[in-house]
């Protein structure tokens, strides 16, 4: 990646306090276009916040978020219209159950970006193709497996076309042999040059295809640095102790 | 006579009252739906005032008897010149009533669906008014139907307390024909059969409804 | 205003007998509701079907045509009874059938592990009852019972329809002397207001104190 390459999202110094409990406290990165990064820490350390304020899902205490120098935290942003430029794919999968697949990924198309029904059926359908599931595009949620389900998620975010994709803990809620479908899913988005920002504990996923990896603890970015750098010399014993406790439950690098 | 030829002689004008049940029952049904939906909304998603409002009026229509509620637009409206016939006096204290208990139904209903669909809704952008119009109405329309069915049939009950107030439905049918023959017990015998047969019809109807619409592969355990 | 301060003592006579229904309703549906879901839940084929009827029955007939039928029905069968009582027998065995309801759906939601556990140290079956899943079932059920309490509190208006001289009727006498019906049925809706919230905090404040610790009751889910 070219370090004139544009910068996508631009997170600046975010604080977030949930009752007394300060969870995020200072956080500011950059993704360049096209990068994708993935974000590790203990659970409960505020990742998910940190991507909820991204898309001003959960409004930071202060702090700035930038998506290609737009500035999403601005009041007067027209956020329904930025979050379309954004994609975000929930731990839970969050299809919106009373839909098919086709249609959870096509109400977007047609109800926000006020597409045609056929035109937003033809889109929708390329997309789920993307994702594998063209054959199960009649079928609903509660009849999908959990990996089907979070493909169709995918499929619904990417629909909208959007500049920057973020995950928060995608696998973390699938039996451990529907995470494959998922992660290759998203190594595919990865090369074809989507700028993505990832939270996960898949390591594998993580030293196989992003720029770099964000350590966050205790609502502070600890250390940050290219794969290669965190596991075999990370600057502080804490990354290292976290990585080999991870790499440990979740297994080493694969082999694509 | 005995009492299956007192049966077959008063059907007739029993019938005639039940056709007056059914459109008290209809209309105040239908003025409860859509005064519940916008309680339950309001209370729910409307700003201070009016959030207070829906809960005011819910917890009062829930908190009286019908039956006073009735009297007071009956009775105690004329005090102010304003008369109401005994059938729209009806439909209207059946309906504002029946209003506060669907609200809840709906809140219930509505406050079932995870958070998380209404998140991936604002997530691709959908605004706080396309959220509810696309993906909770939708949902809570069909989650709310069994409690609804309830309520709809607790509607039709209830609508025997318009004869309190004069109208022409099936009980004050019945107490005038057994004002004529005396016969109160069985004349009742035979309302009370027509009320049976009608809340079965009416069941069995609902339950063809409910499996009508419902979501594919979703259990919606009542 | 001074009319509402000189009708007090009157609509307070008829508060108390409002009470006293009240009370008496909800006895007779405890007496009768509870053993009657044991015989469902516990009972053989035979019972069921029994008590089911009886449900149905009681559910689908309007309060009113119910009273009606209690209050000419013992004329009928030569009982010369009071309406008092005829509305206690009335309302009251209503009552049981949706009580009857509530305990037994309390009840089916122990878990039957409880029960195995219990005949598994050699309880009888009685005794398992009796110690182990009615205390869970009778906490369990306090928050529908709660809204049980609510309609009985409401329903005892009925009562005016056959001449009890509750609440609605003392009302009515007052009305008809000072020709003043929105501020009278305003005033008695207030009362029956404040006794099904004081009825109902209560119930709640019960509820806390019986609970069992850790265990909550279903809440929402996330």
């Amino acid at each position: 990646m070219s370090a004139n390459q544009a910068v996508t999202l631009k997170v600046e110094n975010i604080h977030k306090s949930y009752s007394r409990e300060k969870v995020l406290k200072g956080i500011s990165f950059e993704v360049k276009k096209g990068e994708t990064k993935v974000i590790i820490g203990p659970s409960g350390t505020g990742k998910s916040t940190l991507l909820r304020c991204v898309n001003r899902l959960t409004i930071p205490d202060a702090g700035r978020v930038w998506l290609d120098g737009v500035e999403i935290t601005h009041p007067r942003t027209d956020i329904n219209k930025v979050r379309q430029s954004i994609g975000m794919v929930f731990q839970d999968f969050n299809l919106f159950s009373h839909l098919s697949a086709l249609d959870n990924v096509r109400i977007g198309l047609i109800k926000v970006k006020k597409m045609e029904k056929r035109e937003a059926t033809e889109e929708a359908m390329r997309h789920l193709a993307r994702v594998g599931l063209e054959d199960k595009a009649a079928a609903y949620p509660a009849e999908l497996s959990g990996g089907q389900q979070q493909r169709v998620s995918i499929a619904r975010a990417l629909a909208m076309g959007p500049k920057l994709m973020l995950f928060d803990e995608p696998t973390s809620a699938l039996d451990p042999e529907l995470i494959g479908e998922v992660l290759e899913v998203m190594r595919d988005l990865v090369e074809s040059g989507m700028t993505m920002v990832v939270v996960s504990h898949e390591m594998g996923f993580a030293r196989s295809v992003c720029n770099e990896i964000i350590f966050i603890e205790n609502g502070v970015i600890v250390e940050q640095g290219p794969p290669e750098v965190l596991f075999e010399d990370p600057q502080h014993q804490r990354t290292r102790q976290f990585l080999s406790k991870i790499t440990e439950l979740y297994g080493k690098s694969e082999k694509k | 006579m005995n009492f299956f030829e007192l049966t077959y002689d008063i059907l007739p004008a029993l019938l005639k009252g039940t056709v007056v049940t059914l459109e008290l029952t209809a209309c105040s049904i239908s003025l409860g739906f859509a005064l519940g939906i916008a309680l339950a909304l309001g209370r729910l998603y409307g700003n201070r005032p009016i959030s207070a409002f829906s809960t005011g009026y819910i917890q009062f229509f829930r908190g009286t008897p019908l039956l006073v509620q009735l009297f007071i637009l009956y009775y105690g409206l004329p005090r102010y010149d304003i008369r109401l016939s005994s059938f729209v006096a009806g439909i209207l204290g059946l309906g504002l009533n029946s209003a506060a208990y669907q609200a809840e139904y709906f809140r219930g209903a509505i406050q079932s669906i995870s958070r998380g669909q209404v998140m991936a809704a604002r997530a691709i952008g959908m605004s706080r008014f396309k959220t509810i119009l696309n993906i909770i109405l939708p949902q809570a329309l069909r989650i709310v139907i069994p409690s609804w069915s309830n309520e709809l049939i607790y509607t039709l009950k209830y609508s025997s307390l318009a004869y309190m107030i004069g109208a022409p439905e099936l009980m004050a049918q019945g107490k005038f024909i057994a004002a004529e023959n005396f016969r109160y017990f069985e004349v009742f015998l035979v309302v009370a059969f027509i009320y049976l047969v009608a809340v079965l019809i009416v069941s069995r109807a609902l339950n063809v409804v409910e499996k009508r619409v419902r979501i594919p592969g979703l259990q919606m355990a009542q | 205003m001074i009319l509402i301060w000189n009708s007090l003592p009157f609509l307070l006579k008829g508060t108390i007998v409002t009470l006293e229904l009240t009370f008496l309703l909800l006895v007779v549906g405890l007496a009768v509701g509870i053993p009657l879901a044991l015989g469902q839940v516990y009972g053989g084929r035979g019972v069921g079907i029994l008590s089911s009827t009886y449900e149905q029955f009681f559910r689908s007939i309007p309060a009113l045509v119910l009273l009606f039928l209690f209050f000419f029905g013992s004329s009928f069968v030569g009982l010369n009874i009071s309406a008092f009582l005829s509305a206690v027998l009335a309302l009251g065995f209503r009552s049981s059938a949706y009580q009857s309801q509530i305990f037994r759906g309390a009840i089916q939601s122990i878990r039957q592990g409880q029960m195995t556990a219990a005949r598994s140290i050699g309880m009888s079956k009685f005794q398992a009852i009796r110690h182990i899943i009615l205390p869970q079932a009778l906490r369990l059920s306090l928050p529908p019972w709660s809204n049980e309490y609510s309609s009985v509190v409401k329903d005892t208006s009925l009562a005016y329809a056959v001449g009890v001289i509750e609440l609605v009727r003392e009302g009515r006498y007052i009305i008809v002397r000072t020709f003043e019906p929105m501020i009278i049925y305003i005033t008695i809706a207030v009362i029956y207001f404040i006794l099904t919230y004081a009825g109902n905090k209560s119930l709640g404040y019960l509820e806390e104190k019986l609970k069992i610790p850790g265990f909550e009751t279903k809440g929402r889910k996330e």
